[in-house]
């Protein structure tokens, strides 16, 4: 019987089913389109998806105006972009470069490329401390392509109102927030979760979070008193809690649910559209009289994927746009949220950072600002984070919970640093 | 075998409609099995049993950033996960959890399904309308949750009921001190899961032969109580005990719902959830992270077999 199946296979048969085979290629290649071709000169960058209007636009329009190859973009709106970032490098769909934070795990497991050639001729011109943060063994693993202090935005007209002045000590800080609570306005916010000011509580209570040669350096008196105020302030209800967006974004300030937030650099121009004048910054203040007030220069940087397909081509559209073209740079800092150009020659000439409160989000910047240290991987971050977790929303002993992060750090730091 | 008996069963026009019978289709049954399961067995192949041999390979390996890893460990990723406090923790979490959320579910889908099964008119309606919610993704419903309903601000709908009567702003999902993430957790998870349960009740509930009940009544048990009790309950028992048993895997796999809303927390985490801050999301420990997912197998299959020998799933005499 199945033989004579085959005969069936008639004209309007095979016609049918070449179709419905075309029909089902061109699907195929819908889904497939991630701008890759065997050429060569195609590549793909991962961006996490900025919130300023006209960011993805302006980073496209940068790709366009690149004549040596198609660079297509992929910008990823999910609240992790690092798990997205992780899990699509280990596939055959990686990104060629991609943005991120530098990171020495992504350097010891052959991630990332070296990027020393690309940089040396200018590295003069690029703050030095963006150059420690991305070189290992004497290799620059990474360009920088913004730096963005994070620190504290306050209303001025509700300081005034409830007599409050800017807090310089963490106690203060406590005490403005009771203050400034009203019926409708929470006095302070620094996001649900609270892990934005994780890395600025550890400074400010005069610790580090590792040692010149990676030892644990975060476990002090100082941090635990730290976090004991934390908690003395998760609870005292004058903190915004559950807000619909998180730290990052100005919206819970600009809404007027709190008087106080934590937030970032790049959110100057939209707090300056909805706020006018009515807003000052200042930096997470010191946690213990030991302590200093202090900043987190986070930011973004380039990294070339080393297992990629066209490492090299990769390299080149690197240096053409985070090297050689400097009006791209500039206005990447500059039009939609405000960031440092980490390049001396642009943050000089970037007229916008020089008056008013961004002239101030500068001076914090050089003032009190710590900038990345490679050594502190996404792993112990999360386990930092779970000491937040863990004592300030939690009401567990912060000594337990530092010893369990010491536990998680150690085991990472072995597999690290031997 | 022959097709001409059969074809000459068949009325006249329907044999005129198809010039050509299509016998490829009904030659030989070895052949249609292979054609209707196979697409389904090689997906099940490529896309289930495969990732579960890598994963198994993966865990006795130092997988690092990698999937394609080279360093033996033996039983070293093992030994991590089952000595890891916060994974082992959850395991016993969830074991709560589902001991609390498997029988709400079904007693809450199964009181539904009565309902809608007694209703003289809008049965369809109804019955609809109770189903929708489980076409709805668990990511969507847990970011209207989060955002709307237990926002922590003064104009979520939860505080703003609240404020009606003078009671202060509660952080549902922040503070974990009383622990109202889980009213959210299992408001969203009843919202999300009974409808389908109740469907599969309903079917069930329509398929107890009315004769029953006329020797129930004739026999003297009185409506309401007493008949449900000794003659819809014992009738249901086949569903129920697949409704429990699908029931429980999901418990044991929930990760969409606990992921939107509890984000950067040490509590309230499914083991799967556990497994992805761990290992598997930004630490990228894929070996340690199958470890942990070949365990939660093996726990999910345990408790399966042992739920099969209690309630009698799956045995030949069970059917109605």
């Amino acid at each position: 019987m199945s033989a004579s199946s085959n005969t069936n296979w008639d004209r309007r048969t095979v016609l049918r089913a070449a179709m419905g085979l075309a029909a089902a290629g061109g699907l195929a290649a819908c889904g497939g389109n991630t701008g890759r071709s065997s050429s060569g000169d195609s590549l793909v960058q991962m961006f996490h998806a900025y919130g300023e209007a006209g960011t993805e636009q302006a980073i496209k329009r940068y790709a366009k105006a690149y004549k040596d190859a198609n660079v297509t973009t992929q910008w990823i709106t999910s609240a992790d972009y690092e798990s997205k970032l992780f899990s699509s490098l280990l596939t055959d769909n990686a990104p060629d470069l991609f943005e991120f934070h530098p990171q020495i795990q992504m350097v010891k497991s052959g991630q990332v490329a070296d990027l020393t050639d690309l940089i040396d001729p200018v590295k003069d011109d690029f703050n030095p401390a963006d150059i420690k943060s991305h070189t290992v063994d004497g290799k620059i693993y990474g360009v920088r392509m913004i730096d963005d202090p994070q620190f504290f935005f306050y209303r001025k007209s509700m300081l005034e109102k409830a007599k409050v002045e800017v807090p310089t000590t963490f106690d203060e800080l406590m005490e403005a927030a009771a203050k400034l609570t009203t019926g409708k306005v929470k006095g302070l916010y620094m996001g649900n979760d609270l892990h934005s000011v994780n890395d600025t509580l550890i400074w400010s209570s005069g610790a580090e979070h590792l040692t010149a040669d990676n030892k644990i350096a975060y476990h002090t008196d100082g941090v635990v008193e730290g976090l004991k105020k934390m908690r003395k302030l998760f609870t005292s209800g004058d903190l915004l809690l559950g807000a619909p967006t998180e730290s990052w974004d100005p919206s819970s300030f600009i809404q007027g649910l709190c008087a106080i937030q934590f937030c970032g650099m790049w959110a100057m121009p939209a707090i300056q559209d909805a706020l006018g004048d009515d807003w000052g910054v200042f930096p997470f203040p010191k946690v213990t009289d030991s302590g200093k007030p202090s900043v987190y220069n986070g930011g973004w940087s380039m990294f070339v994927n080393a297992k990629g397909k066209n490492v090299d081509a990769a390299k080149e559209y690197v240096k053409w746009l985070w090297i050689d073209q400097k009006k791209y740079q500039e206005d990447w800092a500059t039009s939609y949220g405000f960031h440092i150009p980490p390049r001396a020659s642009l943050a000089e000439s970037a007229t916008k950072l020089k008056s008013g409160n961004a002239a101030e989000g500068v001076k914090l910047f050089n003032e009190f600002g710590h900038f990345d240290n490679i050594g502190w991987t996404q792993a112990m971050r999360t386990s930092f984070e779970d000491v937040f977790a863990n004592c300030v929303r939690k009401n567990m002993d912060p000594e337990a919970a530092l010893d369990k992060c010491d536990t998680a750090v150690e085991r990472e730091l072995k597999k690290l640093f031997g | 075998m022959s097709t001409t008996t059969r074809d000459l069963a068949r009325p006249a026009p329907a044999k005129a409609s198809s010039a050509k019978p299509r016998r490829g289709l009904r030659g030989s049954p070895t052949l249609n099995f292979w054609l209707f399961t196979g697409p389904f067995l090689i997906g099940l192949a490529i896309f289930v049993y495969a990732p579960i041999l890598w994963s198994l390979w993966l865990s006795f390996f130092e997988a690092r950033f990698t999937v394609t890893p080279d360093k033996f460990v033996g039983f070293d990723n093992y030994t991590y996960m089952l000595t890891n406090d916060d994974f082992v923790g959850s395991l016993g979490t969830f074991t709560v959890f589902a001991a609390f959320i498997v029988p709400t579910t079904w007693a809450l889908s199964l009181g539904l399904a009565l309902l809608v099964n007694r209703m003289r008119f809008m049965r369809a309606f109804f019955r609809s309308v109770f189903f929708l919610p489980t076409a709805c993704s668990y990511v969507a419903a847990a970011l209207i949750w989060k955002m709307s309903i237990f926002s922590g601000v003064r104009f979520g709908l939860m505080n703003t009921v609240l404020g009606w009567f003078g009671i202060d702003n509660i952080a549902w999902l922040i503070d974990p001190n009383p622990p109202w993430y889980w009213l959210v957790i299992v408001t969203a998870r009843l919202w999300l899961q009974s409808g389908f349960y109740m469907i599969l009740f309903i079917a069930a509930l329509q398929n107890i032969p009315d004769e029953l009940y006329e020797a129930a009544a004739l026999d003297g048990a009185k409506p309401g109580w007493q008949t449900f009790r000794h003659i819809t309950l014992p009738q249901l028992r086949a569903t129920s005990t697949a409704v429990i048993l699908l029931l429980l895997i999901a418990a044991y796999q929930a990760f969409d719902e606990f992921f939107n809303l509890l984000s950067k927390t040490t509590w309230g985490r499914p083991p799967l959830v556990e497994l992805y801050y761990k290992a598997l999301g930004e630490s990228q420990d894929y070996g340690a992270g199958s470890a942990g997912a070949l365990i939660l197998t093996v726990l999910i299959c345990a408790v399966t077999l042992l739920q099969g020998k209690i309630m009698g799933f799956g045995r030949g005499d069970e059917s109605k």
